[in-house]
């Protein structure tokens, strides 16, 4: 088990090499002159010199990749052209918001979205069950900013229940901090939703057509000590590989959640980055999120040998 | 028995006939809805022009913010020009980019997916490369891409399309790899038949029905990132009307004038549900053990 453990973690070392790679070549492969590009329409010579050099483009490739790979690997993440601050403390700041709202839509995704799918497999055929699916293939269909200004429109300015916009801190008290991430979190998880609930639903289904399901039943077990202990145990496997996977949407998701709710998080800074063309913010909350999306899933194969004693490394 | 289960249905999964499709239509009536809503969709971008529209562009300071009306149906934004107009003349933007992305990732994605799938030492790096692409999430890797290029329609297919290809390599590598070892492949190569003949006449005809379905999904959520692009500033240029853009003009003024985000955003998820309907559908027709699953 910890030899496997470290051998996937040495594996996700290229992975994370190619993502570096990547956004680091970005700047030689896009087509065009990014510092030009960078430096916006009424920029002089002079600006565009002056930004070639900020990002190194003078410089022969193979040895700015090492500086830059170096500087990164000693967490030094760059500087941001438009401020010139260290954008690992631009990213510091913002990392706050931006984990509070991901943890509550997780938290409020999986609470929801797992026993809307067992029942749904539970009662499979029925309304209950066709309107869950009706609502997940809803949910992949509507973009997260619609839905985040419908409830908007809905629960702040119509009924007047939550605020429209902001973020409070959690040290500001638990109801300010609760009452601004309501929203933003159920609209960051409808599609997280759609996706973990149609997951549950269908690896349920065939859970449940199992032999030791219905023996279960047999025995007398009532139909919640069969769900949950003996069906969703056995289901959880593909259900947490796509709660992983699925972080992937939420990422995406993360960056325009907070431009609608005007939360000062990390996607708000990249969105802010994107209008003053500040390629190393952007560089870097790729490099940042794709580092933790490649953890995460690291750590779902992981939870796999305690979910399912049978599989072993 | 699970393993002989799964013998007998790949063939049949990979093998669509028509009727196979017609039969499924008729048992999914939701397939057909977006089918047809989709047609509507596709219909009033072509006839924008004669559907009383005007010029989705043309400025008029004294009409601004109107509310939806008789006059404007869908109001007018904050320079005056008629929502209605540039939200039907938006379904060609949409639209282009959704089936453009599709076409271009699955032909890709096809093309590496083969050569992965026969070719090892191409394998090995590859799917190292693909591993990476797809680690980072798709609206960040259009972002990065985008921040450094001039916003352009093109610029934004080819961004989406790189995050989706690694996803089709990765499909049809695995249909390549267990393909390879039926017997009819063998059969192939036994008889003297060439690895080019054997890709084009014996591998390629068992990928086109699952690369349909997958190219349906990459047609909806290619439609959703262009419109989530262009809402952050990361999209289409602003002097094309797309849906994205006429809501990512909103942005300030949502509180005001609620229509400018209602309108575009209906249209656009019609659309998108429209696809996805179809892609269940076709599915469902292709696969019918896991149309029983999802």
């Amino acid at each position: 088990m910890f030899a496997y453990f470290i051998r996937r973690l040495l594996a996700t070392i290229p992975v994370m090499g190619v993502v570096a790679l990547f956004v680091f070549s970005l700047l030689y492969i896009s087509p065009g002159d990014p510092a030009a590009v960078i430096a916006g329409d009424i920029a002089t010579a002079e600006d565009i010199a002056r930004i070639r050099a900020k990002l190194g483009l003078d410089e022969p490739y193979l040895v700015r990749f090492g500086t830059w790979l170096w500087a990164l690997a000693h967490g030094d993440l760059g500087v941001s052209i438009f401020t010139g601050l260290p954008v690992s403390r631009l990213i510091g700041q913002r990392i706050e918001p931006t984990l509070a709202l991901t943890l509550c839509t997780l938290i409020i995704t999986v609470a929801v979205a797992v026993p809307v799918g067992v029942v749904a497999a539970w009662k499979a055929g029925t309304w209950i069950d066709r309107s869950v699916m009706g609502f997940s293939v809803l949910g992949f269909s509507i973009p997260v900013f619609v839905i985040a200004y419908l409830l908007i429109m809905l629960f702040s300015m119509q009924l007047g229940w939550l605020p429209v916009q902001g973020y409070r801190s959690i040290n500001e008290g638990w109801w300010p901090f609760t009452s601004h991430m309501i929203l933003p979190s159920v609209a960051l998880g409808t599609v997280y939703m759609a996706l973990i609930a149609r997951i549950t639903r269908a690896t349920m289904l065939e859970v449940l057509a199992q032999d030791y399901v219905r023996t279960a039943q047999a025995k007398g077990l009532s139909s919640s000590q069969v769900l949950i202990g003996h069906a969703l145990k056995n289901a959880s496997v593909p259900i947490v590989t796509v709660i992983g996977i699925g972080i992937a949407l939420l990422i995406s998701g993360v960056v325009v959640t907070e431009t609608v709710f005007a939360i000062p998080g990390i996607g708000r800074l990249t969105v802010d980055a994107i209008l003053r063309r500040d390629y190393p913010i952007i560089q870097a909350v790729t490099l940042l999120f794709s580092g933790v999306y490649v953890l995460i899933n690291l750590a779902v194969d992981m939870s796999y040998t305690f979910l399912d004693p049978r599989i072993r490394y | 028995m699970s393993a002989v289960s799964t013998e007998i249905a790949a063939p049949r999964s990979v093998s669509p006939t028509w009727r196979g499709f017609r039969d499924a239509f008729r048992r999914h009536p939701t397939a057909i809805l977006g089918g047809v809503l989709l047609l509507v969709m596709v219909a009033m971008a072509m006839l924008a022009p004669w559907l009383w529209t005007v010029d989705p562009q043309a400025l008029s300071p004294v009409r601004r913010l109107k509310p939806p009306s008789g006059e404007y149906w869908f109001g007018t934004d904050m320079l005056g020009r008629d929502v209605y107009s540039r939200v039907v003349y938006g379904a060609r933007v949409s639209l282009t980019i959704g089936i453009a992305v599709a076409i271009l990732s699955t032909v890709l994605g096809l093309a590496l997916g083969m050569l992965t799938g026969f070719v090892r030492w191409i394998d090995a790096i590859l799917m190292r490369v693909m591993d990476g692409l797809m680690s980072i999430p798709a609206v960040l890797l259009a972002i990065s891409l985008m921040a450094l290029t001039q916003a352009s329609l093109e610029n934004v297919i080819f961004a989406i399309t790189l995050s989706e290809v690694p996803r089709v390599v990765r499909l049809v590598r695995s249909l390549v790899l267990s393909l390879r070892e039926q017997p009819f492949v063998e059969a192939a190569t036994a008889a003297g038949t060439g690895i080019l003949r054997t890709l084009v006449r014996h591998i390629l005809p068992n990928t086109i029905a699952p690369l349909l379905v997958q190219g349906t999904y990459i047609f909806a959520s290619a439609m959703i990132t262009e419109a989530i692009l262009s809402f952050i500033g990361a999209g289409t240029p602003p002097n094309i009307p797309s849906w994205g853009n006429v809501m990512a003009e909103a942005r300030s003024l949502f509180q005001i004038a609620g229509y400018l985000i209602l309108f575009p955003g209906l249209f656009l998820s019609l659309t998108v549900l429209a696809v996805n309907l179809l892609g269940d559908g076709m599915r469902d027709a292709l696969d019918p053990r896991l149309a029983r699953r999802m």
